[in-house]
C-alpha cells in the first residue's frame, strides 16, 4: 500500500463504513493540507459525524486507511484533539468545569500520572480563552448549553493537539459562544494547527472555513473553499434541498450549470 | 412413577394446568412489555410483590392467595410508582431508580418475612415459598384463581390487541387517534403485575421476570408480526411450563419454577443460534457471503476502473494489470487482493496475462459482469448526487441493484445523465449487451 | 463484641458495594449489577461442589469468572440484536436458576441453603473465625471483606482518571486510546468480587441494595465524584450500624434492615437534599414566585 506524505496531517485512503447492510459512506479518499480550517459539509444523515469517527477508530470502517502525517493512526494517537457532540455525554455527571478540561490531560499523562499542577493551570488557561474562567468550579449540568460546548472546546484545547476534530460545536450555541468558537478556530489555525469542523450551516461556511470537504454518503469535492464551494457541488451535495439555503449564500457559480442560485 | 401414571395423578394435572396456564398468559403480557422497552419492570414488579404479601399476612392472618394477590398488587403499583416519582423528579436516571426500588422493596419484605417467622414460627410456611416458587404445593383453589385471572387478562388482551399494539408502537400517535393511552399504559401495568403475581406462588419472585422476559424474546427471533409474536410468546411460555411440571416430577429434589425457566432459556437459545432470520448462524453464514461479495465486486470495479483509466491515458490500452496497481486501486491487501483473484479465475471471470502470469485481466464474461457492476454503481452515484431530478422515482436505497427499479423510461433518462457527468462506463464486452432488453444479472457476483 | 463484627462486617460490605455502585449508576449499569448479584449463584454453588466448603480463594475466582461471563454474555445478546434490558434479565434468570437447581439438588451435601442466598447469614459472622497457628485472627468475612474492599481502593484508586473519564465520556477515552473495554471488565470483575465476598453476609439479592441505594443518594448529594464515592462509603455505614439496631429491635433479618435503612437515607436525601431534593426545589420556585409577585 501506498504510504501517505509525512507532511500531510491527513490522508484517508478508501474509507467504506456501513452499518449493518448499509453503506453510509462509500469510499472516501482525501488528503487534508496543513494548517487549514476545514469545513465538513453535508446535508442530514449524509456521514459527516461517520467520517470523523471513523478516521479515529471509533466506528468500526468496513476498509480504508488513515495516517496522520504519514503514519498509521494509532502511533499518532497523541496530536489528535476530539470534540465530541455536546449530546454524546451526560451532564449530570458529578464533576466541574475544570475537572472536564483537566480530562483533556489524560492522553498526555499516560496511565498512572495523575494531573500536575502545571496540569491544572494549563487547564485553567484553556478555559479562559474560551471566556469561561470564571466557570471554572461550576457544575456541569448548571451550565448553558453554549457554555456546555466552550468547556468541551476548552477540553480540546488542553489535549494541545495538532490536528482537531469538532463535531457540531456550532449546533445549538448562543452567539457569544460563537464567536468564541471563531477566535478559537482561528488562533489554532494561527498556530498552525489543523482542524476538521462537521458543520451543517451553510450560510456561514464561507466566513468560517478556508477549506471544505463535500459529502453525500461519498466524496462530492474537497478543496479551498473558493474553489469547492460552488453551486455545482452544492447541488450535487445537496440535491433539491438547496432552495432551502436562501439568497445570501455567496456562492461562486459555474457558468455551464443550470440551477445557480442568488 | 413414570410419565402415564405422573399424568394421572391429579395433583401433578392441577400443577401442570397451572404451569400452563401461567406461561400463556406472562408469555403473552410479557411481550408487550418487552415492545414497551419495559422488560426488567416484571423483575422489579415481581420483587415488590413480597412485602405486600407479608403484610397482608400480617394484617389478616390468613393465606388465601386471593388476599395475597391484593397485597402484591398494591406494593407492586406503589413500587410503580416510586419509580416514576425518582426519574421524573431527580436526576437519577431509570435503570438506577428500577435497581432500587426493587431491592428496597425486597429488603423491606424480607424484613416482614423474618419478623414473621421469628414471632410466629408455627404459621409462616406458607410465606418463604413465594421466594422461590412451590409448584409442587399448588392446590385445586390456587389453580381455579390462576385459572380465572389468566383468563381475564387473555380476554382483555384479546378484545384491546389493536389498542395495546398501538401502545407499544407509538404511544404519541395513539394518543393523536384519540386513544387513552395513559389509562391503557396503566392497564397494561396492571395486568403485567397481576401475571406477575399469579406467579409467584410457582416460580417465586426472583424467577418470575423470566416468565415475562424470554418467551417474548424468543418469539421476537422467529416473527416479525405482533399477533404471531404474541401467540408464540404464549405458546413457549405453555411449552416450557409443561416441561418444567414434567421434568421436576421425575427427579426428585427438583425444584418446578427454575426448570420452567431453564426450558424457556433452552427455546431462546436455540432461536439465538437457529433461527433462519436473525439467528447467529445464519447471519454469520450471510455476514461472511456478503463479505466475500462485496470483496470479489471491489476486486472486478477495481480491475475496470483501472483499465477505463489506462484506456483514457494511453493510445493502446494495456489490458492486464497487476496485483499492486489493484490493491492501491481498492484500497486493500495485496495479498487479498490476490486472494480473490484466484477465486474469480476459478468462477471465469478474469484471466492471468500469458507472457506475465502477475498481471491480471479480463475475459469477456468477467467483463461483462463487471460493466454492470460499474453502471450500477454509477447509477446510484448519481441517484445520491442528483436526487432532486429524479423525483418521481420510486428507489429502495437499501436494494443492492438500482436497475430492476427502474422502468425503461426512467433508465434511459438517467444513462443520458450518466452520460452527461461523463460517468458512463466505457468499456463494453463485445458479446451484444443491450441495455434495452436488458435483464438485471440475476446472479450478480455471488460467491 | 460480636455486635461490633456484625456491623463491622455490615460497613465492608455496605462500603465496597457503595463505592463500586457509583460508577455503575453512573454508567447506567445499575441493572447490570443486579443481573451479576443474582448470576454468581451458580458460581457459588460450583466452587462449593467442587471444594467441599467454603475455599474463599476458589469462591472468590468461580464468582469473578461467572460475573464476568454475565456481562459477556449479555454484551453477546445485545449485539446480536436483544434490546440491552431484555439481555439482561433473560441472562441472569437463567444462570440464577441454575444456582437454585444446583443447590437444590446438592445442597443437603454443601452445607448451602437458600435461605442464606436470600438473607445471608451476618448473624453468624462473629463464630467464623480465622485460625492461623492456633491463634484467632477475627471473624473470616472480615478478612475476606476487607481485602476486597482495599484491592477495589487500590484498582480504582490507581486508575481513577481512567475509570472517570470512561465513565463520562467513552467515545473520548477511545480517541485518546484508553482501552474503555479493559475497564469496563475489569469494573464488573470488582462487582463481581465485591458480590461474591458480600453473598456469605447478606445475600446475594441484597447486595445490588447496597450497590444501587447508598451511591444514589450520595448523586443527589453532591457534584463532586469524590466526594460521591466517599458519602456512599460513610452512608453504607451508616446503614450498617442503623440497621443492626433496627434488625436487633424487630427480632428480623440484619441484611433487610439494612435495606430499609438505606431505603429512608434515600427517601431523606430524595426530599430533602440541599440542591436535589423535591423540597429545596419546590422551595425555590416558591421564592421566585414570591419575588415576582
Amino acid at each position: 500500500m501506498g504510504i501517505a506524505h509525512p507532511d500531510l496531517p491527513l490522508s484517508i485512503r478508501d474509507i467504506t463504513v456501513a452499518y449493518q447492510k448499509k453503506p453510509v459512506l462509500r469510499h472516501v479518499s482525501l488528503d487534508i493540507p496543513e494548517g487549514r480550517l476545514i469545513g465538513i459539509i453535508g446535508p442530514n444523515g449524509a456521514g459527516k459525524s461517520t467520517l470523523i469517527k471513523s478516521i479515529q477508530g471509533l466506528v468500526p470502517a468496513a476498509s480504508g486507511q488513515v495516517s496522520i502525517y504519514g503514519k498509521p493512526f494509532k502511533e499518532q494517537r497523541k496530536l489528535i484533539g476530539y470534540v465530541p457532540q455536546r449530546e454524546s455525554v451526560d451532564w449530570d455527571f458529578p464533576t466541574d468545569a475544570l475537572d472536564v478540561v483537566l480530562m483533556g490531560r489524560y492522553g498526555k499523562l499516560g496511565w498512572f500520572k495523575r494531573p500536575s499542577k502545571r496540569d491544572k493551570e494549563w487547564a485553567m488557561e484553556c478555559l479562559s480563552k474560551v471566556g469561561m474562567a470564571d466557570y471554572s468550579n461550576r457544575q456541569i449540568s448548571q451550565l448553558s448549553g453554549g457554555q456546555q460546548q466552550r468547556v468541551f472546546l476548552a477540553r480540546a484545547l488542553a489535549q494541545e493537539a495538532q490536528i482537531y476534530f469538532m463535531d457540531e460545536p456550532f449546533a445549538g450555541v448562543d452567539a457569544a459562544t460563537e464567536k468564541a468558537i471563531i477566535q478559537l478556530l482561528n488562533d489554532l489555525k494561527a498556530q498552525k494547527k489543523t482542524v476538521l469542523v462537521v458543520h451543517h450551516d451553510l450560510q456561514t461556511v464561507t466566513e468560517y472555513f478556508d477549506y471544505i470537504v463535500m459529502i453525500n454518503k461519498r466524496l462530492i469535492a474537497a478543496g479551498p473553499t473558493e474553489e469547492v464551494f460552488t453551486s455545482d457541488n452544492l447541488q450535487k451535495t445537496y440535491g433539491g434541498r438547496l432552495q432551502f439555503i436562501g439568497e445570501h449564500t455567496a456562492v461562486h457559480t459555474d457558468t455551464n450549470k443550470k440551477g445557480a442560485l442568488v | 412413577m413414570n410419565w402415564l401414571q405422573v399424568l394421572q395423578d391429579p395433583n401433578t394435572q392441577w400443577v401442570l394446568a397451572g404451569c400452563i396456564l401461567l406461561g400463556i398468559s406472562s408469555g403473552v403480557l410479557g411481550s408487550f412489555a418487552f415492545l414497551r422497552g419495559r422488560s426488567l419492570m416484571g423483575d422489579a414488579l415481581a420483587h415488590a410483590a413480597l412485602p405486600g404479601v407479608c403484610l397482608v399476612f400480617l394484617l389478616t392472618g390468613s393465606k388465601s392467595i386471593g388476599f395475597f394477590l391484593v397485597g402484591a398488587a398494591i406494593s407492586g403499583l406503589l413500587a410503580t410508582y416510586c419509580i416514576t416519582m425518582i426519574t421524573k423528579h431527580s436526576r437519577i436516571k431509570e435503570d438506577t431508580a428500577l435497581a432500587l426500588n426493587l431491592s428496597v422493596f425486597f429488603g423491606i419484605g424480607i424484613v416482614l418475612l423474618t419478623y414473621i417467622q421469628h414471632s410466629d414460627s408455627g404459621n409462616q410456611s406458607g410465606l418463604d415459598k413465594f421466594l422461590f416458587g412451590q409448584a409442587a404445593s399448588l392446590v385445586g383453589s390456587d389453580v381455579n384463581t390462576m385459572i380465572a385471572v389468566s383468563s381475564v387478562l387473555l380476554i382483555i388482551t384479546a378484545l384491546l390487541f389493536k389498542e395495546f399494539k398501538l401502545l407499544s408502537f407509538d404511544q404519541g400517535f395513539g394518543k393523536g387517534l384519540g386513544f387513552p393511552m395513559g389509562f391503557l399504559d396503566g392497564l397494561l401495568m396492571v395486568m403485567l403485575l397481576m401475571s406477575v403475581v399469579i406467579g409467584l406462588q410457582a416460580v417465586g419472585v426472583v424467577l418470575m421476570a423470566a416468565m415475562l422476559i424470554t418467551p417474548a424474546v424468543t418469539a421476537r427471533y422467529w416473527t416479525n408480526k405482533l399477533s404471531t409474536m404474541v401467540i408464540l410468546s404464549g405458546l413457549f411460555g405453555a411449552l416450557s411450563g409443561a416441561f418444567g411440571t414434567l421434568l421436576s416430577t421425575q427427579i426428585q429434589n427438583l425444584p418446578t419454577g427454575p426448570i420452567i425457566v431453564l426450558g424457556s432459556t433452552t427455546l431462546f437459545l436455540f432461536s439465538l443460534l437457529f433461527s433462519p432470520k436473525r439467528g447467529i448462524l445464519f447471519r454469520f453464514l450471510r455476514f461472511m457471503q456478503v463479505r466475500k461479495k462485496v470483496l470479489h465486486q471491489d476486486i472486478l470495479r477495481s480491475l475496470y476502473d483501472v483499465m477505463e483509466d489506462s484506456k483514457k491515458e494511453n493510445s493502446i490500452p494495456a489490458s492486464f494489470f497487476s496485483v499492486e496497481r489493484l490493491a492501491i486501486k481498492s484500497g486493500k491487501q495485496a495479498q487479498t487482493v490476490e486472494k480473490a483473484l484466484r477465486t474469480l479465475l476459478k468462477k471465469g471471470w478474469v484471466t492471468q496475462d500469458k507472457e506475465d502470469p502477475q498481471k491480471w485481466g479480463f475475459n469477456q464474461k468477467g467483463l461483462h459482469v463487471a460493466h454492470s457492476l460499474v453502471l450500477n454503481q454509477r447509477l446510484w452515484d448519481l441517484f445520491q448526487m442528483h436526487e432532486q431530478n429524479f423525483h418521481g422515482y420510486t428507489i429502495d436505497q437499501s436494494e443492492e441493484e438500482i436497475i430492476p427499479q427502474l422502468n425503461g423510461v426512467q433508465l434511459e433518462m438517467m444513462l443520458k445523465e450518466l452520460e452527461h457527468h461523463n460517468m458512463t462506463p466505457t468499456l463494453v464486452a463485445i458479446q451484444s449487451y443491450k441495455i434495452a432488453n436488458h435483464t438485471p444479472d440475476q446472479g450478480g457476483v455471488t460467491a | 463484641m460480636n455486635s461490633f463484627w456484625i456491623i463491622l462486617t455490615g460497613s465492608l460490605v455496605a462500603a465496597t458495594c457503595g463505592f463500586l455502585g457509583c460508577f455503575l449508576i453512573l454508567r447506567r449499569m445499575a441493572m447490570l449489577g443486579d443481573a451479576i448479584s443474582h448470576a454468581i449463584l451458580p458460581g457459588i454453588a460450583i466452587a462449593f461442589l467442587l471444594t467441599g466448603g467454603r475455599d474463599s480463594i476458589a469462591m472468590l475466582v468461580g464468582a469473578a469468572v461467572i460475573g464476568l461471563l454475565t456481562v459477556f454474555l449479555i454484551q453477546l445478546f445485545h449485539q446480536s440484536g436483544v434490546k440491552s434490558d431484555a439481555a439482561i434479565g433473560v441472562t441472569f434468570t437463567a444462570l440464577f436458576a441454575i444456582g437454585v437447581v444446583l443447590i437444590s439438588l446438592y445442597g443437603s451435601h454443601i452445607d448451602l441453603d437458600l435461605d442464606c442466598v436470600l438473607y445471608g447469614e451476618i448473624a453468624y459472622v462473629p463464630w467464623d473465625t480465622l485460625v492461623i497457628n492456633g491463634a484467632e485472627w477475627g471473624p473470616r468475612a472480615v478478612w475476606g471483606l476487607g481485602i476486597i474492599f482495599i484491592i477495589s481502593l487500590l484498582v480504582v484508586g490507581l486508575f481513577f482518571k481512567q475509570f472517570k473519564i470512561c465513565t463520562f465520556d467513552p467515545a473520548m477515552a477511545a480517541a485518546i486510546g484508553i482501552p474503555v473495554a479493559l475497564f469496563h471488565y475489569l469494573l464488573m470483575g470488582l462487582v463481581s468480587m465485591a458480590t461474591v465476598a458480600s453473598f456469605e453476609s447478606v445475600g446475594a439479592i441484597l447486595v445490588v441494595a447496597m450497590m444501587v441505594v447508598p451511591s444514589a443518594t450520595a448523586y443527589l448529594l453532591t457534584d463532586r465524584l469524590p466526594v460521591m464515592l466517599g458519602l456512599s462509603m460513610l452512608i453504607g455505614v451508616l446503614c450498617s450500624i442503623l440497621g443492626y439496631s433496627l434488625a436487633t429491635w424487630l427480632d428480623s433479618s440484619i441484611a433487610g434492615s439494612m435495606t430499609v435503612v438505606a431505603g429512608l437515607l434515600f427517601l431523606i436525601s430524595f426530599l430533602f437534599s440541599p440542591r436535589y431534593g423535591l423540597v429545596s426545589k419546590w422551595q425555590v420556585r416558591r421564592q421566585i414566585k414570591l419575588e415576582l409577585e
